[in-house]
């Protein structure tokens, strides 16, 4: 689901552990789930930053790799059938006619629902942005911290920053495309898949990439339009490259976002929340995982799957305000669509 | 005092002070800076994976390696220095008595 409108009991922004287990004890009380994420893929910080390593603190796994969990969680929930919308920032939250709460979200989405979690963890993942004036003046302007659209970059002038895996992925492929290529990176050495590392070391000794290393971008050029870099080298000095592009590939890094836009009360960069159902101090806004705040908080996702079960009970009386809600166990009942 | 050392950390306001830190606490420098309330933010809690509690070590005292991880996060991160180092990966040992380290600027 990706464009248009759509219409469910929850909407969880945020697609990590806590915002997936959501789903699960939200099914069991019939409640439907629709997950938004900025990331491209479920999983949140686990997927995204660390999915080899190894979480020992989730109750009956003596250890278990954090990608493995995700997967474990996408197998709990999928007889839920939770709706996705991957790679889309939920960009703002307003109070509809009706009562229910609307969330709109970068790409233009509109969701629906009676109850929203937020479950944004560290929050939304950017770009790492180098520390250089007026960098913002030139975004989307020659700045790309994503290569979207290799296309928009042929038969121009691209300087690439980074000594990662994406830097010398896209060094790779921008050298068929590009008119002149270059890559600064920081060291001599590259972090990348070995590989990698050789391929662009092939292309710098063909001529195809120019490589600078032991050397920092530390300013920019141009009118509208970027125009240049001022780049410093650790023995050589400063000179200046004329390019179209520049394309800074320095990794993600986590930011508040537009939560911190939403008007909910905001502690030190989490959002606060009363323990007895983790709502948020506007009614039918819970917010659960690390981007909630509470005395005694402790940011595990352990805690964070209790705060979800607990909100869903609160969620499932502003879904059905008219209905009686009974607990029940999940040995007793089974889990609708799984055979018991 | 036993177990304890002292570890001085200038801020990003120039400002130095001295920190007690315990050294049978398996606690690293993100760890101490935070108990200090000091701006660490310590976002990724201790994998090496963000770079919120990148310190300078001004002192010459005798660190371990860097570990592939931390090099990586370190080609990431902004202003970086050849004694630049992430807290999170410093563990407060004994031999660390009387380290001075400053915190780098808050990047990206």
């Amino acid at each position: 689901m990706h464009q248009g409108r759509a219409e469910t009991d929850i909407i969880i922004i945020g697609a990590g552990p806590v915002g997936l287990f959501a789903v699960f004890e939200a099914g069991l009380l019939k409640l439907r789930c629709h997950l938004i994420d900025v990331l491209p893929q479920a999983g949140g910080q686990l997927t995204e930053i660390y999915p080899k390593k190894p979480i020992y603190d989730i109750p009956g796994y003596p250890s278990v790799l954090a990608g493995d969990l995700v997967q474990n969680l996408l197998q709990q929930i999928a007889p839920f059938k939770p709706e996705f919308s991957l790679g889309h920032r939920a960009e703002t939250i307003e109070k509809a006619e009706d009562g229910r709460w609307r969330v709109v979200t970068d790409r233009g989405l509109e969701l629906m629902a009676p109850a929203i979690f937020i479950a944004g963890g560290l929050g939304c993942f950017e770009p790492r942005k180098p520390p250089l004036e007026n960098i913002s003046r030139f975004e989307e302007n020659g700045i790309e911290y994503f290569v979207r659209d290799p296309e928009m970059f042929r038969n121009k002038r691209v300087v690439i920053a980074g000594g990662g895996d994406s830097a010398l992925d896209w060094t790779i492929y921008l050298a068929e495309v590009a008119s002149e290529l270059v890559l600064i990176h920081r060291r001599t050495e590259f972090r990348g898949a070995l590989d990698s590392v050789e391929k662009v070391h092939h292309l710098a000794e063909t001529g195809r990439v120019r490589l600078v290393t032991n050397a920092q971008v530390t300013g920019l050029h141009g009118d509208k339009h970027l125009q240049g870099l001022d780049v410093l080298h650790d023995t050589d000095g400063s000179f200046r490259i004329d390019t179209d592009y520049f394309v800074p590939l320095f990794g993600l890094t986590p930011k508040l976002g537009p939560i911190g836009e939403w008007g909910l009360g905001v502690d030190n960069n989490a959002v606060k929340v009363n323990t007895f159902d983790y709502s948020t101090d506007v009614p039918g806004i819970f917010a659960i995982g690390d981007i909630n705040t509470y005395p005694g908080k402790l940011k595990l996702i352990l805690c964070g799957f209790h705060e979800a079960t607990l909100a869903c009970q609160s969620a499932f009386r502003l879904v059905h305000p008219d209905k009686k809600l009974s607990f029940k166990y999940t040995t007793v009942t089974g889990i609708e669509g799984m055979p018991s | 005092m036993e177990n304890t050392i002292i570890v001085s950390i200038t801020d990003r306001a120039g400002n130095e002070k001295q920190y007690e830190a315990p050294t049978d606490m398996n606690m690293n420098v993100m760890e101490l800076c935070k108990s200090y309330e000091l701006p660490v933010e310590g976002t990724c809690g201790g994998m090496a994976l963000c770079a919120s509690c990148h310190v300078y070590v001004l002192s010459d005292h005798e660190l371990p390696e860097p570990t592939d991880d931390e090099l990586a996060m370190l080609d990431s991160a902004f202003f970086v220095k050849d004694n630049s180092r992430l807290g999170c990966q410093i563990k407060l040992k004994d031999n660390l008595d009387g380290i001075k380290l400053e915190l780098a600027p808050v990047s990206g």
